[in-house]
């Protein structure tokens, strides 16, 4: 450490606990207390970054979170890897290892600074225009370049070892800041009774009052400003009723006052506990808010304003009263407002020679002024800047004044190695605009302040351009009394605002606001050196120029070709500099140029902090079936369907999936397989209308059907087209079991819901989910009868129950209801027995049926028998433009019914052309190719794009069981090209399928009735 | 995320409502008597409102009921809920201009 660039004493750092940490390898040291920028600064190192575009060298420019320039990594280990961290924000703590970003080989020397001396060929949008041809080469070899050469940090490479936690809360007030005015306003809520919540983004409440020098005169109700804060925060901290959150930033204000507040727990630890999250995140809803953001300074565009050692007078100010850190050893100010006065004379009082202050306004004279001249600092009225001198840190400045046409006059170069400049301050009206609220046009202010707020919200003090200690206090005070009277009025109940919105009080008195200055400074028309708008991004003010005169007007567009205000930084100082220029250009006052949207986050937060600890096996819920644990057992391979996991094949001895399911496929028609359709969606319908609502709601006739029977139901939109499909059985004559397809449940509960309650109430019906009631297990093949016979009470003779029979009965002792149905094609059974019986009940059968040779199998087997015998998938063969008769199922459609849901629109032109998607089955040649799923099918060989397919493979498989491929598509016109020969494409040339019946396998269906 | 005031329920948090389109869209009682015109309009013309909008919402994960809602949609305030079969409220002027 170079002590001489520490203060003898002062600060709030803690000058007993000195931590070493490392920037770029090399070893350095600080103070507990410190950020890694005052560190780096006591240690003499301005040069932290090279910039976005130009890799040119870059220092810090401000104190805090709006710090554009000096981003850098921090690294823990491979896995805690963090880029992009603002090193005004990171706090020093033993060991911390920082690393510099966007530079090679190193920070001092690095190659991409090419890119600076190409400057006048790299303006906005250069990339639009310069790497136009040829056109493969935009994704090969220009973008790739560019973004190596352009960036910000890497991302690590590792998964995020780190845990986070998330929380919700509810309060009264939510205070967002705390400065002077949050924390007057949550004193004030709290001692009204209200439940207070106060978030800072910062290690240690106080805001702008921790930049003040000790006893800086600034006093609050007779005490020292230093004590007020101590002694409030202790009384905020002892209230019960108030919770305090610093290291918290409020990065997102939502609908209905949610906000999302990310509080960092361990980034500022050298060996955090390893049971501690690593951040959490907060949604807050509060009934009312104070945003109490303070104002952000801004800085001045002139020519090379982005050498390190030039920076925002606040943020010496912040180096050297809260650090301790001398910032420089001479000093040139550059101002348009009164507060860089008191940083030069404050630095001038800790051993800085202030060479001069170069003062924009044209009345300078002020008593801040006189205050300098009187210290012996020379004040340079009209003034501007036309340059600065050095490389990877300023040497000189080359100051102006302005004749009276306001061309610069001579210019005076003064040796320095630290400019302050300060163009006044912009109130930080994120969280307000985020909010919805209208923001509006101060004119003598020169700022956008919050106008009508769309949320319950309140703002406060400098973000509502409210300036100085004491009318910021009472600012704040009024608000927090204001928010908590509302928030705790009696008959409030809940969040949501009943009454208008806050109305916006005028400032007390003694606000010390002043507009300060907004654009560019005033420079000679061919002057050198460019003047940076956004630090971040790299945009300058002939950018921004050269933007207008290419013809862009509007400011969002504006924004998007130049980049200005982008990104991680959201225009925090750049914004109201840049609409300056334009307003100036275009000769339109500023709030006719209009303010782009300023969008959340605040500042960067961590991917982890919103997965929280949504990760891993707690990103989804899983669903398993009873038999979940047998089939594991047995060695089942699962795949996921929606939530759950489902048996997809069962393979014995090595094999493959293919060797598995073409065993199984054989099984099943030879003897008989066993599987487990528990997923599948069941709804139990009841009620005195039952008949009448499913009438209306499936195309096909329920009024016909038996007490004992079931039938294969299908439910369409009432636009016509497939929304899904399944067997409904009628146990009573009131009551019904539906069921529907695996995925389907959930959609087709709420369809009939929504129309039992919105368009037919008056049917008595009632809607019940029984699909994690019932284990459902199928019993499929020749032998399926004899298996069951012996299990059950009931005589399931193909007499006594036949095909789509249905029956209650015991099995096993367990009651049960039994379908005889088939997904299959076979001799089939569904066993539904309550889920709780359902893994004894399957391993009954499945004991039983080891003399026959009973095989397990899965949803891959299921998938080739169901397309041997053409069966169709919803969502599969189907595309939710699909029409029963598109899909060859016209057979089930109640011929006789006035109306059902899609029965109109199925008389609609479009959805009787001939022309429709037909399902049908594709026959490859080679019975040996298998079609790939979703493929294009033309009409003619050797089509090439531009061509239109008419249609496309849905369904394919290999069927063991053919001892061939066999395939289903839906092509236009379909059933009339039976026969026809069309070409299926693929990526080694077109394969030609014959048309054919979807239907495979036993077409008279002797087999399923058996 | 929105808070909603279920009529049957009270306010609840968005998540536990499914959004169900726009309101007051009655299914022609006699749908085959209606010209493809008129039932082109019922199944896809929807109005995209600036300002109040009267929609539906099911408390999904909550009593399952279907209700309707007046909603501001430049503000995403709600400015009635009401029972299905209620008629909207008077529509109360927006809280912003």
């Amino acid at each position: 450490m170079n002590e001489g660039l520490r203060t003898p004493g002062g600060g709030r750092i803690d000058r007993s606990r000195a931590l070493r940490f490392s920037f770029d390898g090399r070893a350095y040291s600080g103070f507990a207390g410190d950020t890694l920028a005052s560190a780096l600064l006591a240690s003499g190192v301005h040069l932290m970054g090279r910039s976005f575009k130009y890799h040119r060298p870059r220092g810090a420019l401000a104190a805090g979170a709006e710090e554009p320039n000096a981003l850098v990594a921090v690294r823990r280990d491979a896995a805690r890897y963090t880029p992009n961290l603002r090193a005004t924000q990171v706090e020093l703590y033993e060991g911390l290892e920082a690393h510099s970003q966007n530079r090679w080989p190193s920070l001092a020397f690095d190659v991409g600074a090419v890119n600076d001396l190409f400057a006048p060929f790299l303006p906005a949008g250069f990339y639009y225009k310069t790497f136009m041809w040829p056109r493969g080469a935009w994704q090969t070899l220009y973008e790739p370049r560019i973004r190596a050469a352009a960036g910000l940090g890497r991302s690590p490479t590792l998964a995020d070892p780190d845990r986070y936690a998330a929380r919700y809360a509810h309060c009264d007030v939510l205070v967002v800041g705390g400065g002077p005015a949050g924390l007057a306003s949550a004193t004030a809520a709290a001692s009204a009774g209200a439940r207070v919540i106060l978030c800072d983004e910062q290690n240690e409440l106080g805001g702008s009052l921790l930049a003040d020098a000790p006893g800086a005169g600034l006093g609050v109700d007779g005490r020292p400003a230093g004590q007020w804060l101590a002694e409030t925060v202790a009384a905020l901290t002892s209230n019960t009723r108030v919770t305090l959150l610093i290291r918290t930033t409020a990065f997102g204000y939502f609908p209905h006052n949610l906000l999302g507040l990310n509080e960092r727990l361990t980034d500022h630890l050298a060996e955090p506990r390893p049971d501690m999250p690593r951040e959490r995140q907060w949604q807050v809803r509060a009934r009312e808010v104070v945003l109490a953001a303070g104002a952000l300074e801004r800085p001045l565009v002139f020519p090379g304003n982005d050498r390190p050692g030039i920076m925002l007078a606040g943020a010496a100010r912040t180096w050297l009263n809260r650090y301790g850190v001398l910032p420089g050893t001479r000093a040139v100010v550059v101002t348009a407002c009164d507060e860089a006065y008191d940083a030069a004379l404050e630095l001038q009082d800790a051993g800085v020679f202030v060479a001069a202050i170069a003062e924009l306004r044209t009345g300078a004279g002020g008593a801040e002024a006189a205050k300098a001249r009187a210290a012996g600092i020379p004040v340079l009225p009209r003034a501007t800047v036309l340059g600065t001198g050095g490389r990877r840190r300023v040497n000189s400045i080359s100051l102006a004044q302005l004749d009276d046409a306001g061309e610069p006059l001579a210019a005076e170069t003064q040796p320095c190695d630290l400019v302050l400049m300060s163009g006044g301050f912009t109130p930080s009206v994120h969280l307000h605009s985020q909010s919805r609220g209208r923001l509006v046009w101060d004119a003598a202010l020169q700022a956008f302040l919050p106008g009508d707020p769309a949320e319950r919200v309140r703002s406060a003090g400098a973000c509502r351009g409210v300036f100085g200690l004491a009318a910021a206090l009472a600012d704040g005070a009024a608000a927090g009394a204001a928010a908590a009277r509302e928030a705790t009025a009696p008959g409030r109940t809940g969040v949501r605002p009943s009454g208008p919105f806050p109305a916006t009080p005028a400032p007390a008195n003694g606000s010390t606001a002043a507009p300060g200055f907004v654009g560019v400074l005033p420079r000679p028309a061919r002057g050198r050196g460019r003047a940076f708008v956004d630090w971040q991004n790299d945009v300058t003010a002939s950018d921004l120029e050269l933007a207008l005169r290419e013809g862009f007007r509007s400011i969002e567009h504006v924004k998007r070709y130049t980049t200005t205000g982008m990104a991680t930084d959201q225009g925090k100082t750049s914004n109201l500099n840049a609409l300056g220029i334009v307003s100036r250009t275009l000769g339109k006052p500023i709030p006719e140029v209009g303010l782009t949207t300023f969008r959340m986050p605040y500042t960067p937060v961590s991917f982890g902090s919103f997965a929280g600890p949504a990760r891993g096996e707690l990103l989804d819920p899983v669903r398993t079936t009873p038999m979940h644990e047998w089939a594991r057992a047995h060695g089942a391979v699962f795949e996921d369907v929606g939530l759950w996991k489902r048996a997809r094949y069962f393979p014995r001895g090595g094999e493959d999936m293919h060797a598995a399911v073409g065993r199984e496929c054989r099984a099943v028609r030879g003897g008989c397989g066993l599987f487990d359709a528990s997923t599948l969606g069941k709804i139990e319908v009841v009620g005195r209308d039952a008949v009448l609502f499913l009438e209306r709601l499936y195309v096909n006739a329920w009024a016909s059907l038996a007490v004992g029977r079931a039938r294969y139901g299908i439910l369409l939109r009432d636009d016509g087209f497939i929304y899904d499909d399944g067997v409904v059985a009628r146990v009573s004559a009131r009551s019904f079991h539906v069921t529907t397809t695996t995925g389907g449940a959930p959609r087709v509960l709420a369809m009939m819901e929504d129309y039992l309650q919105t368009e037919w109430p008056d049917l008595e019906v009632w809607l019940t989910s029984t699909t994690e009631q019932w284990a459902v297990i199928a019993v499929q093949g020749p032998d399926a009868r004899a298996v069951l016979s012996g299990l059950v009470d009931i005589d399931i003779s193909a007499s006594a129950m036949p095909h789509m029979g249905v029956a209650p009965g015991y099995i096993c002792g367990v009651p049960m209801r039994l379908f005889r149905v088939s997904f299959t094609g076979e001799l089939g059974f569904e066993v539904n027995v309550p889920a709780d019986f359902g893994s004894a009940v399957w391993r009954g059968i499945y004991e039983a049926g080891e003399a026959h040779g009973i095989t397990p199998y899965g949803t891959e087997t299921m998938h080739v028998l169901r397309a041997e015998k053409g069966y169709i998938i919803v969502g599969q063969d189907t595309d939710g433009t699909i029409t029963p008769d598109d899909a060859g199922l016209s057979w089930a459609l109640g011929k006789n019914k006035p109306d059902f849901v899609g029965k109109r629109s199925l008389a609609r032109p479009a959805l009787v052309s001939p022309d429709r998607r037909q399902l049908v089955g594709l026959m490859t040649n080679d019975p040996r190719t298998v079609l790939e799923e979703g493929a294009q099918v033309m009409a003619n060989a050797g089509a090439r794009p531009p061509t239109r397919a008419i249609g496309h493979v849905t369904s394919s498989y290999y069927s063991s069981v053919l001892g061939r491929s066999i395939a289903m598509g839906l092509i236009a016109r379909g059933r009339a090209r039976v026969g026809e020969t069309l070409y299926v494409a693929a990526d080694r040339g077109d394969i030609p399928v014959k048309v054919a019946s979807p239907v495979f396998y036993d077409p008279e269906g002797k087999r399923l009735h058996a | 995320m929105l808070l909603i005031e279920c009529p049957y329920c009270g306010e609840r948090p968005e998540p536990e409502f499914q959004y169900g389109g726009q309101a007051h869209v009655a299914r022609p009682r006699d749908p085959a008597a209606v010209s493809t015109q008129e039932w082109a309009d019922y199944l896809y013309r929807r109005d995209n409102t600036r300002g109040v909008h009267a929609e539906r919402w099911r408390h999904t994960h909550g009593c399952g009921r279907f209700f309707n809602a007046l909603r501001d949609t430049r503000t995403d305030h709600f400015l009635a809920t009401y029972r299905v079969g209620e008629e909207p409220p008077a529509p109360v002027p927006p809280v912003l201009r």
